[in-house]
């Protein structure tokens, strides 16, 4: 029997990567990266994702995609089921951060995190559930953040996108979980990558030290979480959200 | 294949309920017991089927099997 697929959204660095190298082991993967700005420079990352997998023994492609703009979203997700037959697995995990003081924020900022972190996953979703509805099965993961139940000073615009992920996610379970599709949410920490190591190192050191493990998590603790809930012991999990923080939150 | 042979063949695979339940009078809701899911799903399948695409304010005033087969017999391309 040929492998399920999965796309995972901007997937060419970061958390988004590591979970398309973990999902590569058991699924055909699409690679997507955003191909607005710095597209050659993009794609070179996502097809060095696709070659780890490969080498690993696993198949995928690359795909181009600006997921917050609607049309391109679509295309996207047929340009994944109609090059790996199909589509199972959708993880909605493209995002972006600008953070700024809201008094500072200007609509643009605000508009571009929404778009990217959060109506992406209504544009992808609503085309992906068009082959996850024929098929009677299908998982839907998004990719939330510990910001979007908590909150954080310079984050508004973000706090809001990630919580509304969730929203989302809870409705998506509602609707389409009859058709045999989950949705579920995993709301990441602290975790190393490019968005993180913006931050000053003072600041840095004091999320640290709020963290009961210790450290900041990485993007393969996140990994993990997504290939689990996309194998089929999870199959009766449904509309949660789930912190992988390292007990940051408690 | 007649457009009701094909609409019945769609609610068949929607609904799993067998072909001969379903009349051109059959109500979608009452006698289908099909919500407005599985309404949704037929519609997207007939759209694909027919190539063509049904506007959702009409969409929303199919409510049986008549209204579906006479809308697509007078508006397929």
């Amino acid at each position: 029997m040929s492998k399920p697929v999965a796309l995972i959204t901007g997937s060419s660095r970061g958390i988004g990567r590591a979970i398309a190298i973990e999902l590569g082991k058991n699924f055909k993967v699409a690679v997507n990266y955003y191909d607005k700005i710095e597209a050659e420079a993009n794609r070179a990352q996502a097809q060095e994702v696709l070659d780890i997998i490969r080498q690993a023994g696993g198949e995928g492609t690359v795909l181009g995609a600006d997921v917050s703009e609607p049309a391109s979203a679509a295309q996207l997700v047929e340009a994944t089921a109609a090059s790996l037959g199909g589509l199972d697995v959708l993880v909605n995990n493209a995002g972006i951060n600008k953070d700024q003081l809201m008094v500072r924020m200007t609509d643009a900022q605000w508009h571009d995190v929404i778009d990217t972190n959060l109506s992406s996953a209504f544009y992808c979703s609503r085309a992906a559930l068009k082959y996850m509805m024929k098929k009677r099965q299908g998982r839907i993961i998004n990719i939330s953040s510990v910001v979007g139940m908590a909150g954080n000073a310079g984050q508004a615009h973000y706090a809001a996108s990630k919580a509304g992920l969730l929203g989302f996610t809870y409705s998506v379970a509602k609707e389409y979980g009859p058709r045999g599709i989950t949705a579920n949410a995993i709301a990441p920490g602290y975790i190393v990558s490019d968005m993180t190591s913006k931050l000053p190192a003072e600041i840095t050191a004091r999320m640290v030290e709020q963290i009961p493990l210790g450290r900041m998590g990485t993007p393969e603790d996140i990994a993990a979480l997504v290939a689990f809930l996309a194998s089929p012991a999870a199959a009766y999990i449904n509309g949660q959200v789930i912190r992988v923080d390292g007990g940051m939150s408690i | 294949m007649s457009v009701f042979e094909t609409v019945k063949k769609i609610i068949v695979e929607v609904k799993g309920i067998d072909e001969d339940q379903i009349q051109l009078e059959s109500r979608f809701e009452e006698d289908l017991e099909a919500d407005s899911l599985d309404v949704v799903e037929m519609i997207m399948m007939l759209e694909e089927e027919y190539e063509f695409e049904i506007p959702e304010d009409v969409a929303e005033k199919l409510k049986t099997v008549k209204h579906v087969v006479d809308y697509i017999e007078q508006n397929r391309p």
